[in-house]
């Protein structure tokens, strides 16, 4: 079944914008794209809210903060078709490296206060900075995904041929090389 | 040397006897998954990605330790081995942390590779995060626990080519480690001769060449089978 223009948003949580980087790699397909899809919410345009019913949405970064954990269970609620987009949505890869420190308030400590110099303090602006979770987590360990598209950062032909069969109605299914390789 | 027959995959194949599924499989062309296998050494069946249905058997076999049989009825690649193989490299990713984006192994590593071959688009069991060590005491050579995964061929590189056995393991389970010498740093470990034999034999990031940044670690386990081949007849 082809969609009738899909609504697209993509989403940027824990990550470097590295995959949203990738994405604009696209070149001069995005022009093509834009032509088959409505691209209803993305943080490469200034929309504040994310709209209903959203058709897919590439989700890039890890769950690392109360502000990811509230934003994902949202986009999840309002998107039929979620997509991990990279390898910090698939594994936490770089976000997650501090897993191994202990939860949020060692991983501070470690970085604020024994990692500088002179007079370290944990920044803290309750409301303004959302509170680190104690552990990073990979997308689908908070909601459910329905496509991995691994990468650090996912080529810019990967990124295509998984959209193009999204657009086509197809579920991709990513084999070999080309489409699976992390990192 | 007697020939035997036997079947792989619905084909008749003959292997000599003595020899594992694994080898007779492999002269055969046909592919079957190994990490703790490396030729030139002996065989650990540490791993488990070799295993496969031999007709009539209750349980699954390692192919690397399983001698070939006359008239043995052998299937390498099932519905319930690909899910069993995925499962096991699945584990691998979870049990330390491999990063593969910032590994000094990235587009040279056998887990890399072998996350592709089965198939995994992520890991379904939870991340483990264990906090692991890496010890650049070395002057030439570095090692990353994180990204150690117990196959054990830099332990049988040391022990059976080099002949010094700087290498061991210890502990027990996902908390074994390989150590050096008594569990002494690297650095302080007397009895390594800096050949580089493990690190050219690791599959992964885990031990690499001091210098090393992402990418730019390429082992050379083949030249492990190139110096035993060589020296055999003297040995």
């Amino acid at each position: 079944m082809t969609m009738d223009r899909p609504r697209l948003a993509t989403v940027w949580l824990g990550g470097c914008s590295g995959c949203h980087m990738s994405f604009l790699d696209l070149d001069e397909w995005l022009i093509d794209l834009a032509g088959l899809v409505d691209v209803v919410y993305t943080p490469i345009a200034d929309i504040k809210t994310y709209p209903e019913q959203v058709d897919v949405a590439l989700v890039e970064g890890a769950v690392a903060n109360e502000e990811h954990l509230h934003t994902i269970r949202l986009v999840r609620e309002r998107t039929r078709l979620l997509v991990a987009f990279g390898d910090c949505a698939v594994t936490g890869n770089v976000t997650a490296l501090r897993n191994p420190l202990g939860g949020a308030a060692g991983v501070l400590q470690a970085v604020y206060v024994d990692g500088v110099d002179l007079q370290g303090q944990v920044p803290a602006e309750p409301g303004i900075v959302p509170p680190l979770l104690d552990r990073v987590l990979p997308v689908h360990a908070v909601v459910p995904v329905d496509v991995y598209l691994p990468g650090c950062p996912p080529p810019a032909a990967r990124i295509r041929a998984v959209l193009e069969q999204i657009i086509a109605g197809e579920t991709p299914r990513l084999a070999g090389r080309e489409m699976l390789k992390f990192g | 040397m007697a020939s035997i027959t036997l079947t792989i995959n619905g084909t008749e194949i003959s292997a000599v006897a003595g020899e594992s599924i694994l080898d007779a499989a492999r002269s055969a062309g046909i592919a079957i998954p190994t990490l703790c296998h490396l030729e030139g050494l002996s065989e650990v069946g540490a791993c488990r990605l070799c295993l496969v249905e031999i007709e009539g058997a209750a349980k699954l076999q390692p192919a690397c330790v399983t001698p070939v049989a006359e008239g043995m009825r052998v299937r390498t690649d099932s519905e319930q081995l690909r899910a069993y193989r995925r499962m096991i490299v699945e584990l691998l990713f979870a049990e330390r942390n491999h990063v593969c984006s910032v590994c000094v192994a990235n587009g040279h590593c056998e887990l890399q590779d072998l996350a592709v071959e089965v198939g995994m688009d992520h890991v379904r069991y939870e991340y483990l995060s264990p906090a692991c060590g890496v010890d650049i005491s070395h002057p030439r050579f570095g090692i990353d626990h994180n990204r150690c995964v117990l196959c054990t061929r830099c332990v049988r590189v040391c022990d059976e080519v080099e002949g010094v056995h700087t290498w061991d393991v210890s502990g027990r389970g996902a908390r074994s480690l390989v150590i050096t010498d008594l569990n002494q740093p690297w650095g302080a470990a007397a009895s390594c001769t800096a050949c580089g034999k493990c690190v050219a034999a690791c599959p992964t990031g885990a031990i690499f060449s001091r210098g090393a940044t992402v990418g730019e670690m390429q082992h050379e386990p083949a030249r492990i089978a190139a110096i035993v081949n060589a020296r055999k007849e003297r040995w």
